[in-house]
């Protein structure tokens, strides 16, 4: 929801980032305010999960020019932990899978981590398990899920279920879901779009990474991205993803490359 | 491989130190002479001088085994001391007695020689290069008739078990180390656990080279009679070299009927520096006999050390319903290798073997796991159950898995798994993406895949084990 006068969260500048030596993000600008749902659409291999890792600090993907600032200050003097803990989370697209490391485990640390970091009171196994029980069942999630190695053998669907718990456990200001709806079957998707909704407050803010209108139905964005080889192309309302579902990607590179004059 | 990688597997050796002992050492070389020279040192009886020429002789005719998954260069048995002991000030009475500065090693390394150190309820045996030089809670196990402290003494004290037993599970021509270390040995803990009785405490022998150009060639043998029962601990280390030191034990175990030995071992001995110069040549011979009804023998490891481990401890699974284990993690880094498993032999009836290995392997190193499951024909009914998975770290290091599988019983279940894990740097990114960061990490993961060993160590080794395998790998992260 868009809040007057609340203050920017991240604020993207001309962002460039390669991997092994290939350009990958040609200039982002983006600002996202304290409050703010913003959606970013755009054809495969454009640049989404990029940008997202990039924000996340994976070290494969190399910043070759622009800023980041995230509440302010520069991003990219974090190390990736330490923006985990200062507030950014993303649900991955292709969550991995640790086998050997129970859940409940991987859970409970992760939690005790960031509470330590906001000076907050840690969970003891036993605690914690009460507490992630009742985070579960909103999510519709069976309590199985603590015994298992992290994502081990999980459906594509529970995998996506499990970072929306994490999410849920780390209370994040700012959430990046990359296609956390893909693979979630009709009901799963309006569980997790309401954990999500659930989560959202004045003080955070949370990106979408999404190919399907239909996730836009649940969880209502204040704006939605166009995202074409690297770039940001074209920022609208939640009409945008209605025109885009209508008219196609071609339509907004057509129209954008004769704005530009091309 | 990531940077992150890079240095979780660089981690300082802590036992590296040397201890400045004036110490009694044998001249180089091995001939017949030497055998008599060691026998001499240690007053042995003719039976046990003959049993050393024997196995001398023995060992003169064979070949060093060349089919583990292992390089070095051909090792001069000629430029090695068969003997080294620290020279006693005095004959020893009790532990104040010890050299003071032998002591302080020991405390050093962790190893409690005082009957009222921290580690309580553990009886410790501390064998110092080639000789044991103390034995600690000896007098409360003698009250329940157990025999605990170094085979040299028990050879004088109680020479008729000794006799009886040595040699009988891994005869003097087993294989080329066995028949150098039935010819050479020094010392080693002798155990005798009598008919009903649970051993009250945890037994352990912590093993230590100090000398370098000393070999170590240590020799335990443990009995549990009839009903009896025992746990048993050893540990290692070394001080840092340049030169290579071989280390050539023999471990004997026998259970007779419904007894139950469980023999763990932590082996950190110096691994060589990060280019693979200097370390331990750890090949070494250990098998148990499960000799009566409803004996179990159970074997722990967890192999940190050494530039090369060639080390295989089995089962002879003779009596009827008798049970063998092995619960083995070996971890390799830099240029070390390992070539490690295990033998279970099932003769009798109903007999059970579980085999559960885990192998890490980071820097340049070679880790493989070779076991054999030999299924007799007299063995209706035997069933066993392996389990062996193997975990890399970075891209330049291998994992190998040999499983032989024999079957002469029909009646026979043998079930075999592997697995090959890697951890990624995107492993690590999701850790660190939930605010974890590298080194707490890979702790989670190997420990998380070193589980079902871990629990099978007696508490102090477990919590031992998992810091060992954290300094071990520690730093490659950063
Ligand atoms: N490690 C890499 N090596 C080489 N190319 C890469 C690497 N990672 C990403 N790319 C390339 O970068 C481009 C952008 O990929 P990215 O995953 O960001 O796309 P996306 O917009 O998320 O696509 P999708 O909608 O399919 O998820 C693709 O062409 C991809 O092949
Ligand atoms: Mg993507």
């Amino acid at each position: 929801m868009i809040y007057q006068n609340s203050k920017p969260l991240l604020e993207v500048r001309e962002l460039r980032a390669t991997v092994n030596g290939i350009e990958i993000l040609k200039g982002i600008d983006l600002t996202v305010r304290s409050g703010e749902v913003h959606a970013i659409m755009g054809t495969n291999g454009s640049g989404k999960s990029t940008f997202a890792k990039v924000l996340a600090g994976h070290a494969a993907y190399v910043v070759t020019g622009g800023t980041v600032a995230f509440k302010g200050k520069n991003l990219f003097e974090l190390a990736p932990e330490e923006r985990a803990r200062a507030g950014v989370f993303l649900a991955f697209q292709y969550p991995i899978e640790i086998p050997g490391v129970a859940n409940n485990q991987f859970l409970r640390l992760t939690y005790n981590t960031v509470q330590a970091q906001r000076g907050k009171d840690e969970l003891d196994p036993l605690e914690f398990d009460d507490f992630v029980r009742e985070k579960m069942k909103l999510l519709e999630m069976s309590p199985d899920f603590l015994d298992r190695s992290v994502n081990a053998g999980f459906s594509g669907g529970e995998k996506k279920r499990n970072e929306i718990l994490q999410m849920a456990l780390l209370e994040p200001l700012l959430a990046i879901l990359d296609e956390t709806d893909s693979g979630l079957d009709i009901d799963a998707l309006r569980i997790v779009a309401n954990g999500v909704n659930q989560l959202a407050t004045k003080d955070n803010a949370t990106i979408l990474v999404t190919h399907y209108q239909r996730l836009l139905n649940y969880i209502v964005p204040d704006y939605v991205h166009v995202m074409e080889s690297g770039r940001i192309i074209k920022t609208g309302g939640k009409q945008l993803a209605l025109d885009l579902e209508t008219h196609g990607y071609d339509w907004v590179s057509i129209e954008q490359r004769a704005a530009a004059g091309v | 491989m990531s940077a992150v990688l890079q240095n979780l597997v660089n981690q300082p050796y802590k036992h590296g130190f040397v201890t400045e002992i004036e110490s009694d050492v044998a001249p180089k070389g091995l001939n017949e002479g030497t055998i008599r020279l060691i026998s001499a040192k240690k007053n042995e009886p003719e039976w046990l001088l003959e049993f050393r020429l024997k196995a001398y002789q023995k060992w003169l005719t064979m070949e060093e085994p060349q089919w583990p998954n292992v390089k070095y260069p051909k090792i001069d048995f000629q430029a090695i001391s068969y003997y080294s002991a620290p020279k006693p000030r005095k004959k020893l009475g009790s532990m104040d007695e010890v050299d003071p500065e032998l002591l302080r090693t020991f405390e050093k390394l962790g190893v409690p020689m005082h009957e009222r150190a921290v580690l309580a309820g553990v009886a410790v045996d501390v064998i110092f290069d080639s000789v044991s030089v103390a034995t600690t809670y000896k007098q409360k196990l003698a009250e329940v008739g157990i025999i605990f402290g170094s085979i040299s003494e028990a050879v004088h004290t109680h020479p008729d078990l000794v006799r009886q037993y040595l040699g009988t599970v891994v005869p003097i021509g087993d294989n080329y180390y066995a028949a150098l270390n039935s010819a050479v040995f020094t010392d080693g803990s002798f155990c005798f656990i009598p008919k009903g009785v649970k051993c009250p405490m945890d037994l352990s022998t912590y093993f230590r080279i100090n000398t370098q150009e000393s070999g170590q060639f240590e020799r335990t043998l443990i009995i549990a009679e009839e009903g009896a029962s025992v746990s048993y601990l050893e540990g290692c280390t070394a001080p840092r070299f340049d030169t290579n030191q071989l280390h050539a034990a023999v471990v004997e175990l026998i259970a007779h009927d419904n007894a139950d030995i469980k023999y763990s071992t932590v082996q950190n001995w110096y691994a060589g520096d990060e280019n693979g110069v200097g370390g331990i040549f750890n090949f070494v011979t250990k098998r148990g006999l499960a000799k009566g009804v409803n004996s179990r023998i159970s074997w722990t490891q967890v192999e940190t050390g050494s530039a090369i481990t060639w080390k295989y401890p089995s089962c002879v699974l003779q009596g009827d319903n008798s049970v063998g284990e092995f619960y083995s993690v070996a971890v390799t880094n830099n240029y070390q290798q390992a070539d490690t498993g295990t033998k279970m032999i099932h003769l009798g009836k109903n007999t059970r073997s579980t085999i559960v290995s885990k192998g890490i392997s980071a820097g340049h190193s070679n880790n493989s796991y070779r076991g054999l499951v030999r299924i007799g024909p007299t063995a209706t009914g035997a069933r066993n159950y392996s389990q062996c998975d193997s975990m890399l770290i970075g891209d330049q290091c291998s994992a190998s898995t040999f499983p032989y599988i024999q079957v002469r019983n029909n009646s026979a279940i043998v079930e075999h798994e592997a697995s090959t894990s890697k951890i990624g740097e995107d492993q690590l990114f999701y850790f660190a993406q939930r605010g974890i960061g590298n080194e707490e990490a890979v702790s989670m993961i190997i420990n998380g895949f070193c589980k079902d060993v871990f629990q099978q160590l007696p508490m102090e080794f477990a919590v031992e084990a998992t810091k060992l395998l954290g300094f071990k790998l520690e730093g490659s992260v950063g």
